[in-house]
Order: C-alpha cells, then structure tokens, then sequence
C-alpha cells in the first residue's frame, strides 16, 4: 500500500503560462506547497486574490514532521475551511509522565479549559495536515477560486522590481518565466529564495541534533506524553514519546551536536535504542528515521520590497513547544488580509510594514520560548544542570516544583502590544482580549464566536449600541452584537467585559482586536478602523 | 503543619528560571556556589520565620514528611 506520502497529489500539468509569447504576470506566487504555503494560498484565495503555488516537488511532506497543532492553528484552519478535518484526524491526549534517571518522577493530566470549540492541540503528522490543505484547495478550485498548485515547478531564479518580481521556473518540460506583483516565499528553513536574494538569516545560532523516529505499534501502548531527562537509554540527553493517529508514535531522541548522522540513522543502531526505551517486549515497525537539525534564528526583516517571506523561511526554532508550522499560520494569518486591501487600493503598502513589525515580535517570543525549553532540556553549564537537576529532584515530591520543568511550552498565539494598528486601550477589561490580542473562543449557544469573526473587520457589541455597518475611506465593517444575557456559560462575560457591563471591540480580520471601547463612540472607531488598516 | 508553602508560588515562572541561569551565566562554578549560597541567605532573611525556614531545609534535603 502506498503512503499518502508516497502519492503524487499535485502531479506536473503544464500550465498556459508557459506557452504565453510574454511573461503573464499573475496576482500573488506563493513558493512552497508546505502547510505554511497552503494556508497563504487559500486564505489569498477565499479573499478572492488569485494566487498561484509553486512547489519544487508533488507530494506532502515525506514523514511525520511538525506533529503538534495548537489550538490558534485550529482556529486559523477553521477559518480556512479545514479545521474539523483536522480535529476528526488528530489525536488528542491530556495525560503526561515526566521521567529523571532511571524513574518516573511525576505525570499530569491537563484539564481541557471550557469553552472553545477546539482543543487546546492535537497530534497529527504534517503529511495528513497537508493532504487535508491540498483537499481544500480542491473544493476551492470546484467552486471556481482563483487558486491552482504548480507541482515540479521549481524556481531556479528571482528578479525583483518596483512594483513586481520576475521568475524562472524549472519545470520537466523546460523553463518559463513568470511574474507576480507580490511574492511569498514559504520555502523553508532552507529557503532557496532567501538564498536567491542573498539575504543573511541573523540570530543566535543554536545547534542539537534529534534523531527522529515514526514507529509503528499495534500493542496498547497508553495514549500519553512521555518526556525523559537524561534516562539511561540516551544518557545525558533527552527522549520525547508522542502518539500519532493510525497507531503511529513519534519518538524523538535528542543525540548532541557532535555526531555522525548517517551513522545513527541505520536501522541498526536506531532499534536497540527504542528497544530500551521502550522495552524489549515491544513490537514495533519503523516507519520513518530521519535526524532534525536546527537553529533558533529569524530574518531581519521578514519583507523585502514584493519578496514576503513566512514560516521557517523567515524564522526557525528549536521543536520544543510546537513553533514552527503553528507559528508560520499566525504569519499568513497576519499577511493575508492586509495583502488583499493593499492589492484592493484601500490600504497604503506601508501596512505591510505592520507584517512585519508584529510577526518579528511573534519570532522573537517563540524564539524565546523555545531557547528556554532548550536551556532546560540541555544544560549548557555545569550550575545550569545542577538548578536543573534540582528542579526535578524536586518536582518527584513537591507539586511546587513541577510548573519550573519545562519540556516545552504550549505555543500560544502572540499578543501585538505595542502594535501601530492597535488603538490604545480605552475598556477596564480583561487583560487577554487587550489590543493586539488574538481574539479567545466563546460559546454562543451551540454555537461559537470566532467564526463570526471570520476573514472580515467586525464590530463586536456586548450590551452596547451601535451601527449595522460602518464605512471608513472603502473598508467595510459589519457589526456582531452580542449580550450576556444570553451567554450561558459567562465566558464572553469573563473574556470580553470583566467587571465591564458593556463593550464595543474592533477586530481585524485575523480575529486579533484592534480597539476596544466601553460604548460606540463614531468618531474614535473611525480612527481606529484607519490606523488598523495603517493609515494613521 | 508548618506555612512553607509547597505548591506553585511563582509569579512568572520562566522568567525566573531565566533570570536565575543568567545571573549564573559565565561564572566559574565557585563563584556560582557563592552565589547560590548568598541567594538562599537573601531568602531565608525575606521568609524570616524560623519554623518555615526549619521546614524548608528539611524539604531541600528530600527527607521524608
């Protein structure tokens, strides 16, 4: 039986572009057809723009890969039409065992938090996420979006210009040269394009190496995180056991950075591994090795003229906490909707500059996050490992002890405070839906908040009056109005108003607020509709 | 039953963590004893309280309750 990461899904077709006597130019190219690409492309898409991906090969990734989708994924996907396929796929767990030596020395259970349609995260190989994204892009197609996916069109190089860039794409019937007005390179932590350009990748470089393996096991084997601190089958290094849908756990064994990898990576030396990790007891089949190398670094700027770089391409993290594909969603997210009113005339180019500006400091915090995940799990002085060793010593008896292990910290969406598009704070409300928040779920009825708030500028009124529509210099918003008297649960109460007793809130299209009022007040939302759009 | 509290107490946990490994950060491991000795000494003089700080050393030391 063939893998779905054996099947060709986006075979070579050759493309009208190629026999046209001059280059076409087309709205946006986005490079690479990895989760990241795919969001930029069918958010573009569903906002209208016509898009093109080109992608160097025709298949999902090969392998498991990125595995953890946090909720803010979810969400984004939900929005992208894809979300339940995610959810009905993906494996969720809420049980937990941390081990130290040769001993367990506590295990957990996460209490799943009320009140949003999506699970905190869930555990699904990179290869389904896609080939789900890839579906999407189907339907859209069907319904006649202007999206198609180029496969084997690699491209071999970048012109750019004023107002467009120039490509050559390598295809298996030769050459062609294309134009976009607007360039995304979502092409990895190894991005060609950021090559192409001769753009350095600055930042702390920091080096591990993770043997990665995909094993296949039929026992009952618990559907549970285990992370090792230096157990005695990889000592002085860690271990992670991560289930995946159709019986597939993740192992991820860290093994330091002077190693010979192809050395490790043989079957040979990987399954006497897993056996004492796992027990010799154990039947398994490995699916997939492979040995992860990576870096904590990001771009100086993520926007260079028409080139946009999101996902790895930009930035990339240790894996610890679940980063990289999560945090290259929150990129598009934040990208596409300024990149449709800026292709639409109603926002200056210089909104994209708020691109920029507010996923830097999302990179910045995941980077971070991550390195501290890394300082823990890696001790890099001798007194790091002692306060380390401590902590977990510890953490065996003294619940106080446990919230200082960090195997890794949930990714959670970044907060833009200080944000140019955000309008200053004029609600005594609660802290996590502040200007620059991500918009937090709510029951409604059987229903929820966030797709209401979905692809659009919305005005969100709790017990206040306001307009149905508003215009401001062609951007449109549409007011949601909402009441606690029928919120159930309190959650829209205890996220939205605090000790309010009412709220009017701006939010962009990404769901992220832009402003917020305890009443509608015309002359100051027509502001902050202008500076969330960059023109203030 | 002493006051020592031993459930999560820390405001901001990896922000600590991280300051503490940067105080420590490029020391000789004499000098970062020294300083973990003055650290606990700095401590114990905010706890004050005998009985807690009694308990404290007992739990540091991973005796049995």
């Amino acid at each position: 039986m063939n893998k779905i990461f054996e099947t060709p899904l986006y075979g070579y077709e050759r493309s009208p572009d190629q026999d046209s006597p001059t280059p076409v130019r087309r709205k946006v190219i986005v490079i690479g057809a990895g989760p990241v690409g795919l969001a930029a492309a069918i958010d573009l898409a569903q906002h209208g723009v016509e898009v093109v991906v080109l992608d160097e090969n025709d298949k999902v990734s090969f392998g498991s890969r990125a595995i953890c989708f946090s909720q803010r994924t979810l969400e984004i996907a939900d929005r992208l039409g894809c979300g339940h396929r995610l959810v009905d796929k993906g494996v969720l767990w809420d049980r937990g065992k941390v081990f130290f030596d040769d001993r367990q020395v506590y295990d957990f259970n996460l209490q799943p938090d009320e009140g949003y349609a999506n699970p905190a995260f869930i555990n699904l190989q990179q290869y389904h996420f896609e080939d789900y994204f890839v579906q999407r892009v189907r339907e859209l197609q069907a319904e006649g979006a202007p999206i198609e996916i180029r496969g084997r069109n690699k491209v071999d190089a970048i012109g750019t210009h004023q107002d467009h860039v120039r490509l050559e794409v390598e295809t298996p019937e030769g050459p062609y040269t294309v134009e976009a007005e607007w360039l995304i390179a979502c092409d990895g932590a190894t991005s060609p394009t950021r090559r192409m350009l001769g753009i350095d990748f600055e930042g702390r470089v920091f080096e591990d190496n993770f043997l990665i393996a995909d094993v296949i096991m039929d026992a009952d084997f618990p559907s549970e995180r285990w992370f090792w601190f230096d157990p005695p089958f990889n000592r002085g290094q860690s271990a992670l056991l991560h289930k995946q849908p159709d019986n597939v756990w993740r192992i991820d064994l860290q093994l330091g950075w002077d190693i010979d990898k192809e050395r490790e990576k043989r079957p040979e030396n990987v399954i006497p591994r897993l056996k004492a990790m796992l027990g010799d007891d154990v039947e398994f089949q490995l699916e997939w090795v492979s040995i992860y190398t990576f870096q904590c670094r990001r771009m100086e700027s993520f926007c260079k003229g028409r080139v946009l770089f999101a996902g790895d391409s930009a930035h990339q993290v240790s894996p610890f906490g679940a980063r990289g594909a999560n945090s290259g969603l929150q990129d598009t997210d934040n990208l596409c909707w300024k990149l449709k009113l800026v292709l639409d005339g109603k926002a200056p180019e210089s909104l994209l500059d708020s691109y920029n500006t507010e996923r830097v400091q999302g990179a910045d915090e995941n980077i971070q996050k991550s390195s501290r995940s890394t300082d823990f799990i890696t001790p890099k002085s001798e007194m790091s490992r002692v306060l380390r060793d401590a902590v977990l010593d510890l953490s065996e008896q003294y619940e106080f002890a446990r919230p200082l292990v960090n195997s890794g910290r949930l990714s959670q969406p970044c907060t833009y405070d200080g944000s140019s598009l955000n309008s200053a704070d004029a609600l005594d409300g609660p802290a996590e839906t502040r200007p620059g928040s991500a918009c937090p779920d709510a029951p409604l009825g059987d229903e929820f908040l966030l797709p209401k708030l979905a692809g659009k500028f919305t005005l969100l009124t709790i017990d206040a009056d306001a307009p149905d529509t508003l215009e401001e210099d062609g951007v449109e918003v549409t007011r949601l109005a909402l009441s606690v008297k029928d919120d159930l649960t309190l959650a829209l109460k205890r996220r939205y108003l605090g000790d309010a007793t009412s709220a009017v809130y701006l939010i962009r299209p990404d769901q992220h607020v832009a402003a917020r009022r305890d009443s509608y007040e015309e002359n100051s939302f027509r502001h902050a509709i202008r500076r969330a759009c960059g023109k203030e | 039953m002493s006051d020592l509290i031993l459930s999560p107490n820390i405001d901001k946990v990896d922000d600590f963590y991280a300051e503490l490994l940067a105080a420590h950060e490029g020391l000789e491991k004499a000098d970062s004893d020294a300083l973990n000795a003055r650290l606990v000494l700095v401590l114990a003089n905010h706890v004050g309280d005998s009985v807690v700080l009694s308990d404290a050393i007992r739990a540091a030391a991973l005796a049995d309750n």
